[in-house]
């Protein structure tokens, strides 16, 4: 599912880039309630693993290509902000040493495949949680759920900004079939090894998974022949109260922008509708013809066409304002870390400065 | 004067309810130098790790040099109980010596020419000063022990605490390293299996045994009292005599 | 991804390339990628000049075609993505060789493949120049926050931990007279999955646990500053500069 450069026009890239520019700054800020000393290399350890899963490329007809995603996983095992962190900096190792995924497309992919499947895979975990009885078995029947569910989710989405922002000509409805009939199969195996994971996780170390917190019991401890009672772990209630509050605030708040995503579509070419109709000619025209030997010439219903922003100066535009505002929040970011962050790092970051003053 | 490192009733409980410790009391003045003994599962790895608040005690408290291992003094403990864990391969983790050894003071915020003399005295000390541009993956085993006491030493703690640090060396390296440990003015905590290790090198030693400290005193003394000894699964290898060995000196 | 330090796309070298500030060669690589997009595509020379000053960069960075060639192999997904298009785009047709193909879709395809390929060929010369631990040093210099620099140094270290654990589980496995054959064997292998994890967060900790205790609270410390001179900048900055050139020339011919 790995965009690559050019393949999505740059309007939406540089949407889409905002977005992910502002998910990832959300999550920074959520991140450092859920990572403690010990969570931090299992955040590392959860990256290294979806690098691993996503590296197992099955080509897709007319997507580009489908592998595991490992979203949900992330987000059971360490939480939804550091979820969203991990599979961002997989995606952007990936772009830059691998060249998987273009570094403009880098704000697509990151919605795609790590905020969309963090957020749904987090909503339905946390939901059944609440719902099924409170032993590990619940757990890991949740995290079977929330897999399945989250890879074709991700598919969708990838088709909706395919369909606002796509630079070639497949109808919509031959992506769609495509993308989510392969997810829907990926999203089995995806479900299977994130349910084993997690169970065998919480077999051994149930202190690592996040979205097992609150399944402990209070430990009493013998000191010295006498019973004391362990202090608590950490306030399990107060921290899940605020992050999901903030989980839905951030749900909404995509979902909003994914909605402007098609009105603005909608609006920018007011001709779409006509597009279709005439389209449908040529449609018939063309099923007499090559076409009529593709397997997926029977899926093509609705033709949706580009939306012809991708040429002239809205390009340069578009992809610099990406640019700016992805630098912004990272910059506005860094400067609050920075601000009550211990001494050393700011004297780092001024011993920084002159240096790129000079340039 | 305070004690450099002061436990007192800690205890604690792994997240699957496995308890390791159940109050654990000693105390270790400045410039001592001690052994931790005790069996396989005793606790002692646990109780090294709540030395520099990795673990955090379920209940009881422990102080260096006058200040309590808590989150608010978390880094100050840190650089002055300086680990040496038992494998090498843990602990060396950069691509040179020279970066591993500098890896410490740099977090605490040296630089320049001054973190450059810290680390070159820091290898002197541990006789690796020429191997400084070396990847620590090329050295031998031996070598690489010490140069993870360098890594510690270059953050000039109060307390060096050590964890098995005789374990797979040849006579040689076991000789040098002690050599360099003796002569070393820091407050010294060793755990060890290597009890005739334990005698050249500390004059006192602790008994930890399932989860408490069982025995306090002289080094020599300990490793004499058969019974104690078979109590707590500790053998001294075939034909050694703790006797017929002149107890370690304390130091001035 | 041996020792953490040097990867398998790394080339060992001395050449002026390897030689620059790393913040500067992602900036430039960054830069250059966002002009090549920005180019219309119907602006074919353009692409060419593009590819043209890739290998001057890789000649001058002496990364033989052969290796970058190879390397472009990962695209092979999108190239038969690409390849489909013309037959099940929709639009204007045209005859080719007795075939009826989408002019869109070629279009299309011409656009996906020119601007992959030369995306591709941009990251596969960094990575080449380019050691991983210097990479995130110049993405925290480019001001990525920490946080996200701390869980990509820790993914590289579990790459190694990972392929490790990895090696020894499939060893024991087949000391055992265990062979995956076929779609049966599946369910051992994703058994395996869930023991590989534990295993490898059990290595990777005592690691951290050794950096904690000196000290480590989040970020790497600095102990080699890297500070770029204007001349190293101005130099990597070359390749998107003339890449802006071409790409303004594209808009106004």
């Amino acid at each position: 599912m790995h965009v690559p450069d050019g393949f999505i026009n740059a309007p939406t890239s540089a949407a889409t880039g905002v977005i992910a520019a502002g998910a990832v700054a959300v999550s920074l800020r959520g991140a450092r309630r859920e990572l403690d000393e010990r969570t931090a290399p299992l955040a590392g350890l959860v990256a290294a693993f979806i690098f691993a899963v996503q590296m197992l490329n099955f080509p897709v007809a007319a997507g580009t290509s489908g592998h595991l995603l490992g979203g949900a996983l992330a987000a059971i095992l360490v939480g939804p902000y550091t979820g969203v962190l991990c599979v961002s900096v997989v995606l952007l190792m990936q772009g830059i040493l691998f060249a998987d995924g273009g570094l403009t497309a880098l704000g697509v992919n990151i919605t795609n495949m790590g905020i969309v499947t963090v957020v749904v895979a987090y909503a339905l975990f946390r939901g059944l949680v609440k719902v099924l009885p409170r032993t590990r078995r619940s757990v890991t029947a949740a995290s079977f759920v929330a897999a399945l569910v989250s890879v074709p989710a991700a598919a969708l989405a990838f088709t909706l900004m395919y369909a606002v922002g796509g630079t070639t000509d497949v109808s919509i409805g031959k992506v769609a079939t495509a993308m989510v009939g392969v997810h829907v199969l990926i999203g089995i195996g995806e479900a299977v090894i994130t349910a084993l994971t997690v169970g065998a996780v919480i077999a051994v170390r149930p202190d690592l998974v996040h979205g097992a917190r609150g399944l402990e019991q209070k430990l009493k401890l013998r000191v010295n022949g006498e019973l004391v009672d362990a202090p608590g772990a950490e306030p399990a209630p107060v921290a899940a109260r605020t992050s999901r509050r903030t989980l839905w605030i951030t749900g909404l708040v995509t979902s909003l922008v994914l909605a402007g995503f098609v009105s603005f579509y909608a609006s920018a070419d007011p001709d779409g509708l006509e597009k279709v109709a005439s389209d449908h000619g040529i449609d018939k025209q063309a099923e007499e013809h090559a076409v009529a030997d593709s397997p997926l010439a029977d899926y093509g219903v609705k033709d949706v066409d580009d939306a012809r922003l991708s040429g002239g100066l809205a390009g340069v535009i578009g992809v610099g304002v990406t640019v700016v505002a992805g630098t912004g929040v990272f910059w506005a970011v860094r400067r609050r870390r920075t601000a009550d962050a211990s001494p050393t790092a700011v004297e780092g970051s001024s011993a920084e400065q002159p240096a790129r003053e000079n340039v | 004067m305070t004690a450099s490192l002061e436990v007192s009733g800690l205890a604690f409980a792994y997240p699957d309810g496995h308890q390791a410790l159940f109050g654990v009391d000693f105390s270790l003045a400045r410039g001592e130098r001690v052994a931790l003994l005790g069996p396989n599962g005793a606790g002692k790895t646990t109780l090294v790790l709540h030395l520099n608040g990795i673990l955090t005690a379920g209940a009881g408290t422990v102080t260096v040099a006058g200040l309590p291992v808590d989150k608010r003094n978390m880094a100050e403990v840190r650089r002055r109980v300086g680990i040496v864990f038992q494998d090498p391969d843990d602990q060396l983790f950069m691509p040179t010596v020279r970066e591993d050894v500098a890896f410490g003071p740099a977090a605490a915020g040296l630089k320049g020419p001054e973190l450059e003399e810290r680390v070159q005295r820091a290898l002197e000390r541990v006789g690796m000063a020429e191997f400084k541009d070396r990847p620590p993956h090329h050295l031998s085993f031996g070598q690489r022990r010490r140069v993870a006491v360098a890594t510690v030493l270059a953050m000039e703690p109060e307390i060096l605490v050590l964890d098995e640090p005789s374990s797979n060396l040849d006579p040689a390296s076991r000789r040098e390293l002690a050599d360099i440990l003796r002569s070393l003015d820091v407050t010294v905590l060793m755990v060890t299996h290597d009890l005739p290790y334990a005698l050249e090198l500390c004059p006192r030693s602790l008994i930890l045994s399932e989860g408490v400290i069982a025995a306090d005193g002289p080094t020599g003394e300990l490793l004499s009292d058969e019974e104690l000894m078979r109590a707590h699964r500790l053998e001294l290898p075939f034909g050694f005599d703790p006797r017929s060995v002149p107890a370690a000196p304390a130091r001035p | 991804m041996g020792a953490g330090h040097a990867h398998k796309l790394y080339r060992h070298g001395h050449s002026p390339v390897h030689g620059l500030p790393p913040h500067t060669k992602l900036a430039a690589v960054f830069a250059f990628v966002v002009v090549v997009v920005s180019t219309p595509r119907e602006a074919m020379w353009a692409f060419g000049l593009y590819a043209v000053l890739l290998g001057v960069v890789a000649y001058v960075a002496r990364v033989p075609a052969a290796f970058l060639l190879r390397r472009l192999l990962i695209e092979v997904p999108f190239v038969a993505f690409a390849v489909l298009m013309p037959f099940v785009a929709e639009g204007e047709r045209v005859e080719v060789l007795g075939l009826s193909l989408s002019v869109n879709g070629l279009w299309g395809a011409w656009n996906v493949l020119a601007k992959g390929t030369l995306g591709v060929a941009a990251s596969v010369l960094l990575a080449a120049t380019t050691e991983l631990r210097e990479l995130l040093l110049g993405l925290q210099r480019l001001r990525l926050p920490p946080l996200l620099v701390q869980i990509a140094s820790f993914m590289i270290r579990y790459g190694d931990v990972i392929t490790d654990e990895m090696r020894r589980m499939r060893i024991a496995r087949e000391s055992r007279g265990f062979e995956a054959r076929g779609v049966r064997h599946w369910g051992v292998l994703a058994k395996s999955a869930g023991a590989l994890f534990i295993r490898s967060y059990e290595r990777g900790e005592r690691v951290h646990l050794a950096m904690l205790s000196r000290g480590y609270a989040g970020s790497m410390p600095v102990i080699d500053e890297v500070t770029a001179s204007r001349a190293q900048w101005s130099y990597a900055l070359a390749l998107p500069g003339a890449a802006l050139a071409v790409c303004l020339l594209g808009w106004t011919l």
